[in-house]
């Protein structure tokens, strides 16, 4: 049985519908985010589960329990803010030791695990401080520790890594994997950054204008995204008009604008003649001057000529444009230290990817 | 800024300063000169305290003054604590009209609407308790507009997350909300008790023959003549004052910035 | 459900006590006061009496008559033309006094700042009838400002000048007692500037007075609308400056209002005359209020 079911439930603001028809399942000991841009309804989604608001229908169940008229205090679930809502007053044991006095836990007891949640998130320092001495790490650890303290069934985390600068936040996204995999709690994350979502969950949901338009693997949300949106959403990717042709069970074969016969990936349930994007990553689009060599079979080839490039570091996009006018784009790492591109503005190219990359979007 | 310009503003700027507080020296100097007259300097003396110590209707409107200030402040901190959380917390329309508007109009407009409701409506004989009722009618505001303004200047996430930690309203209350506005509350406690013992308008209207405060009595003395024991009086109000200021920068300095 | 009953329980509990005391004790008595302003007075002074029959001879109805009255005697609009005149001086001058103390205490390095404040707030604190009593001692005939003048006077021929109880005593007083409410919300609003504005602005070629007038003035507008409201209103409203400090004929509403409710007993009128001020009142603050409003959205844009 899932941990926490959410079965149809619908939120709305006056005219506005923040979650429209949302069921999904999270499992026991399941890293799981909601993924998608401001307004997508997310939030909205995890302040209904840890109680501050109430689904307008449907229902959410906690071990197929509903939690209807269930208030937040007495939820087997704690929430990490976007704002980490430290108590300002009390100091970093205090605010740890918080959800453990509530729950009427014996004093040496609350002694012992509150070290213990400081151990686990490495600030077993400063805990007299109070939190408007703490840095933004230092907060959001504490926030983390407290949230874990009382040991909830789910822990939900708003946007956690927002407020910590870049180099910080890809630090705390190792701890929080360490994090859950050691104390085998069910974290609920909801961030509208992709990349936070790609490397920290094992499921993602990715929301948009209060619906789910996917719910996979990280690997399979990038590689087979299911519409346009998502594909969108998630990386980058070029998008082509494209005419089903041929749908059988080893290739889906496709006239493409600009590039004509392409193969792809099979989708038996493709019909013929349907219209819609073929959508692929730069990084499978393979780039050479003149022709492209390579030791597998390379079935989809065309020829175009560089029209820009981006030079970022480890890799370098190369901007193509065919010779009807569509452009798109190609990546190449960087093998050679001391140059930024293998290419001029105005070369002859030729892009080529396999048969087995690739997805064809009708919606 | 160029130094010229800004020689221009420390001079006029002193010489605002030196129009607040000039007068009011003269008023403390005057209460140690040996003189009747507030006229020109004759020699040092206590004797004006000595008098305003033996004034029986002074002692008596001080104490009255000290009572009702007590009492006000202790009813309308009371009432405009639960009123600023109210507005804080809850969409209200009605409430917060209710509660700023007598602090927004000119005092003499609460003073006379209450004289005509206690005499016509309920009949009341003027005295302490109509006093009272009035001073905590527009003291309520005051501590109201303190009070919401130390919660609007809180993350609001902070009370949720005590109710997510497994706190019922009333401990949230209890542990987070109550001791984060206690500055705010002691604030207005105290500009409460500053705005009662020194409310003259409000109380001219709603005292009647019943009750003397201090500052009728000081009205009623500078309305005849001008005499030391006043200033004696002033000089003992402003020290007071001037405490129970440093008292509350003390408990609660953020408090004061916010108000203004 | 039992979830949001509880809410809507404890939203009673705390906004129930204060909204009950201030219908009592503030919207009642305001709107008995709109009430006895259409009513007539009694035989002995106040209200004929509202509920039940009144003496013989009492008229118990309700009329027109206190608002044709008003109307009827150019008095009575003068002295409300006087009250804004006064008013409105009176803010001048704080506003004149007031910009550049705020604009030096915006200025001032931080650590000063709270101090340069609190001296403004201190004088403030004091009761203001001892300031009121303050200026009665510095302008009196005797002290050194009067007596200096007048000798000045004299040295062109000209005839003695009683400072105290003068119209220029009232505005003095006004200034006096009011102009910390215009200093506070000006230095509110200056400290928040950020200082790169000024910098871009001569970066840009403004020097200093196009600096003033085109960044820093258009900007600490809010905060003057604000100020001058929380002068002009309290000094429409004052009865005891011009009582104290102002001679016979200087009378203002406020004390035209004492008189029908202390001294003629005229209730019905002095209430007619409150809630003539209170819409004068009401109007300046929308005014004040949406100014600022509107100069507070631009300023955030």
């Amino acid at each position: 049985m899932a941990l926490l079911e959410i079965r149809n439930v619908v939120r709305r603001f006056g005219d506005f519908t923040a979650v429209d028809g949302v069921s999904l399942e999270v499992a026991s000991g399941e890293f799981f985010t909601l993924l998608g841009p401001s307004g997508c309804g997310k939030t909205t989604l995890l302040r209904m589960i840890a109680g501050f608001d109430d689904p307008d229908q449907g229902d959410l169940l906690l071990d197929g329990k509903s939690l209807r008229d269930i208030p937040p205090e007495q939820r087997p679930i704690h929430t990490v803010f976007q704002s980490y809502a430290l108590f300002p007053h009390l100091s970093v044991v205090e605010n740890v030791a918080f959800p453990l006095r509530m729950a009427k836990v014996a004093p040496a007891e609350i002694q012992r695990r509150v070290q213990e949640a400081l151990a686990s998130v490495h600030l077993s320092e400063k805990q007299r401080h109070l939190p408007h001495e703490l840095s933004g790490g230092q907060k959001q650890r504490v926030a983390l520790a407290r949230g874990l303290v009382n040991r909830p069934r789910l822990l939900l985390l708003d946007e956690p890594l927002g407020a910590l600068d870049a180099k910080l936040r890809e630090e705390m996204q190792v701890e929080l994997i360490n994090l859950q995999k050691n104390v085998g709690i069910t974290f609920v994350f909801v961030t509208h950054s992709q990349a936070e979502a790609l490397a920290l969950s094992h499921r993602i949901a990715v929301m948009n204008q209060g619906k789910v338009e996917q719910l996979d693997e990280p690997s399979r949300l990038y590689g087979f995204p299911r519409n346009r949106f998502v594909a969108d959403f998630i990386g980058k990717i070029n998008m082509l008009a494209a005419t089903v042709v041929a749908s059988g069970s080893d290739h889906l074969e496709l006239d493409v604008a600009g590039v004509g016969r392409v193969l792809g990936p099979p989708q038996p349930a493709m019909p013929v003649g349907t219209r819609g994007q073929f959508a692929v990553r730069p990084e499978q689009v393979r780039i050479g001057a003149g022709s492209v060599d390579s030791a597998g079979p390379l079935s989809n080839r065309v020829k175009g000529r560089i029209l820009d490039f981006l030079y970022v570091g480890d890799v370098t996009t190369y901007l193509v444009e065919l010779e009807n006018g569509t452009r798109l784009e190609a990546l190449l790492p960087n093998s050679a230290p001391g140059r930024a591109k293998f290419f001029e503005t105005g070369d002859p190219v030729e892009l080529a990817w396999s048969a087995e990359v690739g997805v064809f979007l009708d919606a | 800024m160029s130094t010229r310009r800004s020689a221009l503003l420390w001079a006029t700027s002193i010489a605002v300063y030196a129009f607040l507080y000039i007068p009011l020296a003269v008023v403390v100097l005057y209460s140690f000169n040996d003189s009747r007259l507030n006229a020109e300097w004759v020699g040092f003396t206590l004797d004006w305290y000595r008098t305003l110590f033996h004034d029986e209707e002074m002692l008596q409107a001080g104490a009255n003054s000290l009572m009702i200030a007590f009492v006000a402040s202790a009813v309308s901190t009371l009432l405009g604590t639960m009123a600023g959380i109210a507005m804080h917390r809850f969409k209200l329309r009605v409430l917060p009209v209710l509660v700023v508007t007598p602090v927004a109009m000119p005092e003499i407009l609460l003073g006379v609407s209450l004289l005509i409701f206690f005499v016509q409506v309920l009949n009341l004989t003027l005295g302490l308790f109509s006093v009272l009722i009035a001073h905590i009618t527009f003291c309520v505001g005051f501590v109201a507009i303190v009070v919401r303004a130390r919660l609007a200047g809180m993350d609001e996430s902070i009370f949720e997350a005590a109710r997510d930690l497994g706190a019922t309203p009333w401990q949230t209350f209890r542990l987070v909300t109550f001791p984060l506005i206690l500055p705010g509350v002691i604030a207005g406690a105290l500009m409460a008790f500053t705005l009662s013992i020194d409310d003259f308008v409000i109380t001219f209207f709603t005292a009647g023959v019943g009750v003397h405060t201090l500052p009728l009595q000081i009205y009623s003395m500078i309305k005849i003549a001008v005499t030391p024991e006043v200033n004696a009086v002033s000089t003992l109000l402003m020290t007071l004052t001037l405490g129970l200021i440093i008292l509350a920068s003390r408990l609660a300095p953020d408090a004061l910035r916010s108000e203004s | 459900m039992p979830k949001r009953s509880a809410e809507r329980t404890t939203r009673w509990l705390v906004s129930g006590p204060p909204t009950l005391f201030m219908l009592l004790f503030f919207l009642a008595p305001s709107l008995i006061m709109v009430l006895a302003s259409f009513r007539y007075p009694g035989t002995f002074g106040g209200l004929a009496p509202m509920f039940g029959a009144g003496r013989p001879g009492e008229d118990t109805g309700l009329t027109l008559e206190n608002y044709r009255f008003f109307l009827s005697d150019f008095i009575y609009v003068e002295i409300f033309i006087k009250s804004f005149a006064v008013a409105l001086l009176s803010t001048l001058i704080c506003l004149l006094m007031a910009y550049p103390l705020a604009l030096l205490i915006a200025r001032s390095p931080k650590g000063r700042r709270d101090l340069m404040v609190l001296l403004v707030i201190l004088p403030f604190a004091s009761n203001f009838l001892i300031r009121v009593y303050a200026l009665m001692i510095l302008l009196g005939p005797q002290q050194a400002l009067a007596t200096s003048l007048n000798g000045a006077l004299a040295l062109f021929g000209l005839g003695r000048v009683n400072l105290l109880f003068s119209s220029f005593a009232v505005v003095v007083g006004m200034v006096y007692v009011h102009l910390p409410f215009m200093v506070l919300p000006l230095y509110t609003n200056l400290e928040k500037h950020d200082p790169a504005l000024l910098d871009a602005a001569q970066d840009l070629g403004a020097n200093g007075w196009q600096r003033f007038w085109r960044v820093t003035f258009p900007l600490s507008l809010p905060g003057i609308f604000s100020g001058s409201a929380l002068v002009f209103i309290p000094v429409l409203g004052m009865f005891a400056i011009p009582d104290l400090l102002g001679g016979t004929r200087d009378i203002l509403i406020g004390n035209l209002i004492k008189d029908q409710f202390l001294g003629t007993r005229d209730w019905p009128f002095g209430s007619m005359l409150s809630i003539m001020l209170t819409v004068v009142v009401l109007g300046f603050a929308a005014i004040a209020a949406r100014l600022s409003r509107r100069d507070g959205a631009r300023e955030e844009a």
